[in-house]
């Protein structure tokens, strides 16, 4: 069998498992051979096959050292940019081949975006920072925006900050925002890219704490981190590495933030 | 994506940069408020000069004979003896567009009157004179028609006139006497100044057009001219044209023959005079125009450094969904409504400045309506067209790259 065949039948596998796996159990993300190679002078491969699949409800992290692809693959992952080759089906959408505005229409229907930097809009308050997904929703919806973006600022606890300015709000506060922002338009899945980063220790807890009590309501979870301890509070921790899934293992031993946010405040005598 | 969500978000952002924001929009605010004081001061100019020769006379159209030659020696215009009295009558009896009519006979002479003498114009006109020139009696009363028919021997008297025979003293009741023949005086009309070509109004005496004919010229039957008022402006040219049919027809003049009479009307001096007036406006609105141009390049210089400024918000924008088509529409809402909004306080500013250059200098300016209107839509194109590059560019952002901007 040549390698052309055998390529040709790994994609049929690939194709029926997908169709059925469809009715089975509802994918979130699957990617088969996702590639990407920047077109530079010596091009850079920065995804050279990448397969995974992410059900309803998981909770994963993605870890890898900076060069390792994980960023190209989230970025992929979050619809902000395009594959080279290969397939990315998004809670049942083929997004690979789609152009700007149709994955902008994707972005704002299915993925709900949490960063390192916050990324909130200065100058505005956290209700309008919420509500901003909604402004540019397509098929208006039968929910009011206002209403919407409260309900989803008091699920991140934080109802009464909802008129503040973003520059009034902690650190903690303003990742609580974004959080609530990405609950805004009810997303297949939450892309959260270094969420601790700028955080302290404690806050960082806290809102992992979040994300886990959103998780056992139900919500899909894609986090990408590199630190160790911050991926043991996920259900299953994915390594990349030159490109490729180097490792794909369920979290053995896994982390309770609230206990250890008592924990730690124990330590420190509060 | 409805529009007026965006207009809220372009509202919003230009309110948080509200200090630049006014400064961008000074550039507009100057132009349209530069280019409305200049039409204002201009257009207020030519209604001046318009008013000043309508009140030469409103409506006024004057018939004069055609010249004549003496062999081989053209003579002046009104040197034909081609209007007779009994025109001024057909003319006020067949134009129904005519509302004032009157004949005008011109006697030179020396005044004597008041124990001193005065050479003046001396005019036979009908009753109707007056109110064809729009002049008033300030003193005294006008003569009749009873005295056109009797030719009775009364006069009114110009202010410069009484001014230099009576030395301003009261001369009603007085006799003057023009050529020998005495005349009573009965009324004086009121100064009006000099005239469009410095010449003095008020130096001048009239007499009843018979009178003047009759007792002082001798020679009876022809008028030198005729004054005639048109019931409206509006009807000047149709007047104009119903006199020389009636005047043909009285004239028995057949259809290749020419005039032996002349119509004219004031439009053409009006015209003349607003034309100058005209350009010097034209001239001074496309300096003010330039001046807007400029403030239209501030727009735009503002919106690129606002695009760079706010990179990293536009790309949460597009992160969470915003199309380049949102983004766009943005920024290009953002531009017009400083323009338009720079546009009506321009506007607002002008009516400011109108009003204390008519207060301080005593112009007369005019904001006409259409000037208001299109300096909107100049306003409104102006963001448009300056603020479409900037858009552009916020448009095509990259959302990865525009995310890391820092």
């Amino acid at each position: 069998m040549g390698e052309a065949q055998a390529v040709a039948g790994l994609a049929v596998v690939a194709d029926v498992s997908r169709t059925f796996s469809r009715f089975i159990m509802p994918e979130v993300i699957q990617t088969f051979d996702l590639k990407k190679t920047y077109p530079l002078e010596e091009p850079v491969h920065a995804l050279r096959g990448v397969n995974l699949t992410i059900g309803t409800g998981e909770f994963v992290s993605i870890m890898g050292a900076s060069g390792s692809g994980k960023s190209t693959f989230m970025n992929i992952i979050g619809c902000l940019d395009k594959p080279t080759d290969g397939t990315y089906q998004l809670d049942g959408v083929e997004v690979g081949e789609l152009g700007r505005n149709k994955l902008a229409e994707i972005r704002n229907e299915k993925i709900g975006f949490v960063f390192q930097g916050f990324n909130l809009l200065s100058r505005t308050s956290a209700l309008e920072n919420v509500e901003l997904p909604l402004v540019y929703q397509r098929n208006t919806s039968k929910v009011k925006p206002k209403q919407k973006a409260a309900e989803c600022l008091e699920r991140v606890g934080l109802t009464d900050r909802m008129n503040h300015y973003t520059q009034q709000l902690s650190g903690g506060q303003q990742q609580r925002v974004a959080v609530a922002r990405a609950l805004v338009n009810d997303p297949a899945l939450i892309l959260a890219d270094e969420p601790t980063g700028n955080l302290d220790s404690r806050t960082s807890l806290d809102l992992m704490g979040l994300f886990q009590e959103l998780n056992n309501q139900g919500i899909t979870i894609l986090l990408v981190t590199h630190e160790p301890d911050i991926a043991m509070f996920t259900k299953r921790c994915v390594e990349m590495r030159d490109g490729l899934i180097v490792r794909d293992t369920p979290i053995e031993k896994r982390s309770e933030a609230k206990k250890e946010l008592e924990d730690f405040s124990g330590v420190i005598g509060l | 994506m409805k529009f007026f969500k965006l207009l809220a978000i372009a509202q919003s952002s230009l309110m948080k940069n509200r200090a630049r924001s006014i400064l961008t929009m000074l550039g507009i605010i100057i132009g349209v408020g530069a280019v409305i004081v200049m039409r204002a001061i201009g257009d207020g100019a030519q209604q001046d000069i318009e008013d000043r020769i309508n009140s030469l006379g409103t409506n006024l159209l004057m018939i004069s004979s055609s010249s004549n030659s003496l062999g081989g020696v053209r003579r002046g215009a009104g040197s034909a003896r081609t209007l007779f009295i009994k025109d001024v009558d057909i003319i006020r009896e067949q134009c129904s567009l005519v509302s004032a009519v009157s004949g005008v006979v011109g006697v030179n002479g020396q005044i004597i009157g008041g124990g001193t003498n005065w050479a003046s114009q001396v005019r036979g006109v009908g009753p109707e004179f007056l109110v064809i020139q729009n002049w008033e009696i300030e003193n005294g009363i006008m003569f009749t028609q009873r005295d056109m028919r009797a030719r009775t021997k009364v006069a009114v008297l110009g202010a410069s006139v009484v001014e230099n025979m009576f030395s301003g003293a009261n001369p009603i009741g007085q006799t003057i006497r023009i050529q020998q023949t005495p005349f009573k005086v009965i009324g004086v009309l009121e100064a009006k100044g000099q005239g469009s070509s410095g010449q003095d109004q008020d130096d001048i005496v009239l007499v009843p057009l018979t009178s003047a004919a009759y007792r002082l010229r001798g020679d009876s039957q022809y008028v030198n001219q005729i004054y005639a008022s048109s019931t409206t402006v509006e009807v000047m040219d149709a007047a104009k044209e119903e006199i020389t049919q009636t005047l043909r027809q009285a004239h028995k003049l057949n259809d290749g023959q020419d005039d032996d009479f002349s119509v004219r009307s004031q439009s053409e001096l009006t015209e003349a005079f607003t034309s100058t007036v005209q350009t010097m406006t034209t001239f001074l609105t496309i300096v003010a125009a330039v001046s807007l141009l400029v403030g239209g390049v501030g727009i735009m210089n503002i919106m690129l450094v606002s695009v760079t400024e706010r990179t990293r918000e536009i790309g949460i924008r597009v992160a969470v969904g915003a199309r380049s088509i949102d983004v766009l529409t943005q920024f290009l809402i953002e531009a017009v409504v400083l323009s338009v909004v720079g546009g009506a306080i321009g506007i607002a500013l002008a009516y400011g400045v109108c009003n204390i250059t008519e207060a301080k200098f005593g112009m007369t300016t005019i904001v006409k309506s259409w000037i208001i209107a299109v300096s909107l839509g100049v306003s409104a194109l102006i963001g448009i067209v300056f603020g479409l590059y900037p858009a552009f560019m916020a448009s095509r952002l990259d959302p990865i790259d525009a995310l890391r901007h820092e």
